[in-house]
């Protein structure tokens, strides 16, 4: 966490570059979202695996390098902010909120059990550290403009984080928000794609097409950056210059290109992941899989 | 930058003249806002047409033109509301409550984000502007979503103290308002309470539960009944959930018939919530339901409208003497 002030974890690298042992943390952390997904998930009984697993270090260099928050303090005024849109990768979220102290970890223990406050979808009045609920998909970056307006209202600085899918870039919703967010020069909102290429019924482009994207942004008035979204230093880096660029006056979508089940061989090339459930003897070799992945 | 009518321009003096009541959303907000309540605006590309104009020229800083991208205003309003501000969206009723219901749903109420939703031009006040932009379903969509309140002033100076009110109101609201030409029911200093009715009378033949611009010719029909001898009675039901679940138990239980009036189809509206009360309270007055009958309204124009489906005094008072024979 950026200001975290004493709890601040390894130093920096030269200038503002994440340091080598920042990177080895930040992969250590994407580790134990993948791993605390398949623990969570074996509560269930069915879950959205792969959907975590593509944005396993995005979530991990948000919370642990990129975002301003509080150890134990979700609800602080000054923090950045974090929507998911894809809200179905909220299961790889959880185990991080509990991490930063935002709920006792034996909340997890109990997912999705009767009276539990995690289900499957993030929700705000439930869930310390959940900015904004989510579930249908389209809505986040509406509600992420509707988050830096409110700081611009009441003058304060922080920056606005949205998660997006990339088969949630056929909801028309989402391109009224961008170009309200271009049209009221929204500088602090940066919306993060997942482009792991998939959706539930098959490949996003045989469903419905979405490229080019990056040209599709750029025509709506934001700043556009591509990135491997598996590379640690890369995205870290990447969201470090973009959230201290001052001069910049538009909104920005970083495109994260991702393996959809990143970590997991046979998820990674069986696109009928989106949803499914791991018996055990698969859970152990997937578990082994993720602790001897380089990633 | 948002263009904004001069108050001293042609637009501007034609606005208020013709819609006064819709010229209170403005002019109550920027008194809330002055009083130092954390009041946002915004709007669909219509602030000509509800007014909001005359609060983007008093405070630009706190108004967005959110364009003609409704889901997306209610959804950014819901995440201003996490941030302190207060926000008061306004476009049609039809646009707000049907092709807005989900993000009403979702990130408005289940949220519970005190966001005031201002659907304007309610009921079939636009006229010959036809199907699209006329609001019949409105209350029955909006009261069935769990958190939400929905109210329904009779006229501006109820509708200035309904939002008033609001900024003491923890709940995200929707207000159904109609289109500025109302007639004038209330004095400014009437009290409003969210949930508490406005009881004008029990008749012990019949008394009538209106909400909105019909409250105005109820009043009108009731008078003119009890002129001829009739006993009628009256309740304004400007909060259409929580209903005021007493005052309708008083009028079953006091009232032969009691008689629904709403500019709303008679399915799930008005006429429907009281429905509900009355199976489940007992009190054994008849209930009859006055509106749309679950049709797709006519074009015409408004005044025309009203005459046609009976919502005009001379209409409301041959239903209920209809009834009285």
């Amino acid at each position: 966490m950026a200001s975290s002030g004493a709890n601040r974890w390894p130093s920096n690298g030269p200038g503002d570059q994440i340091s080598d042992e920042q990177a080895t943390h930040l992969r250590e952390r994407a580790r134990f979202v993948r791993l605390e997904t398949i623990r969570l998930i074996s509560i269930a009984k069915v879950g959205h695996y792969s959907s975590v697993f593509s944005c396993a270090e995005i979530f991990s260099v948000l919370y642990y390098d990129t975002m301003k928050l509080r150890q134990g303090e979700p609800a602080w005024p000054e923090r950045d902010r974090f929507l998911m849109g894809k809200g179905h990768a909220a299961v790889g979220q959880f185990p991080i909120l509990a991490d930063l102290g935002f709920f006792d970890k034996s909340w997890l223990d109990d997912y999705t059990r009767l009276g539990s406050p995690l289900g499957d979808h993030p929700d705000m009045r439930k869930v310390p550290g959940v900015d904004f609920s989510s579930g249908s998909i389209g809505h986040a970056l509406s509600n992420g403009v509707g988050m830096a307006l409110g700081g611009r209202f009441q003058n304060q600085d922080f920056n606005v984080f949205v998660l997006l899918g990339d088969g949630e870039m056929q909801e028309g919703q989402v391109w009224e928000a961008a170009l309200s967010a271009a049209s009221h020069r929204l500088s602090k909102l940066i919306a993060i794609i997942d482009r792991n290429g998939y959706q539930l019924d098959g490949k996003v482009d045989d469903v419905v097409a979405i490229e080019p994207l990056d040209e599709k942004w750029r025509a709506f008035g934001w700043e556009v950056h591509e990135v491997d979204g598996h590379d640690v230093v890369a995205l870290a880096n990447l969201l470090r210059a973009v959230k201290a660029d001052s001069a910049r006056e538009k909104p920005c979508c970083i495109i994260a290109r991702t393996v959809k089940g990143k970590g997991i061989d046979y998820m990674e090339t069986e696109p009928g992941w989106h949803l499914g459930y791991l018996a055990p003897e698969d859970e152990a070799r997937a578990r082994e899989a993720i602790l001897a992945g380089a990633q | 930058m948002n263009r904004v009518l001069n108050p001293e321009s042609w637009q501007y003096r034609e606005l208020n003249k013709r819609a006064p009541s819709l010229a209170t959303l403005a002019n109550t907000l920027i008194e809330l806002a002055e009083a130092g309540h954390p009041v946002v605006a915004g709007t669909a590309d219509l602030q000509h047409s509800n007014g909001l104009i005359g609060f983007a020229r008093r405070f630009p800083e706190r108004f967005t033109q959110f364009g003609i991208s409704e889901q997306n205003m209610v959804s950014a309003a819901a995440g201003m509301a996490t941030i302190g501000v207060m926000p008061y969206v306004a476009t049609f009723a039809s646009f707000l409550a049907l092709l807005c219901c989900e993000q009403i749903r979702m990130d408005v109420a289940y949220c519970a984000q005190p966001v005031r939703l201002i659907g304007h031009h309610t009921g079939i006040s636009l006229g010959f502007y036809g199907t699209s932009h006329h609001a019949t379903e409105d209350i029955a969509i909006m009261r069935s979503i769990a958190d939400l309140t929905v109210v329904s002033p009779a006229d501006g100076p109820q509708f200035a103290a309904a939002l008033r009110a609001s900024v003491h109101h923890p709940q995200p609201i929707y207000f159904r308002i109609a289109r500025g030409h109302d007639p004038i029911v209330y004095a400014n200093d009437a009290p409003f309470e969210f949930g508490k009715a406005v009881i004008h009378g029990i008749g012990s033949d019949l008394t009538i539960i209106a909400c909105g611009m019909p409250v105005h010719p109820a009043k009108a029909a009731m008078e003119a009944l009890n002129g001829k001898g009739h006993s009628v009675g009256l309740i304004d039901m400007h909060t259409i959930k929580p209903l005021d679940r007493a005052a309708v138990v008083a009028a079953a239980r006091k009232s032969r018939i009691v008689l629904t009036v709403e500019e709303h189809n008679v399915l799930g509206g008005l006429g429907g919530a009281v429905a509900e009360v009355m199976a489940e309270e007992g009190g054994g007055a008849r209930l009859v339901r006055h509106g749309i009958k679950d049709e797709f309204s006519l074009i015409a124009p408004p005044t025309h409208l009203y005459r046609h489906y009976q919502l005009d005094a001379a209409g409301i008072e041959s239903v209920a003497q209809s009834l009285l024979a």
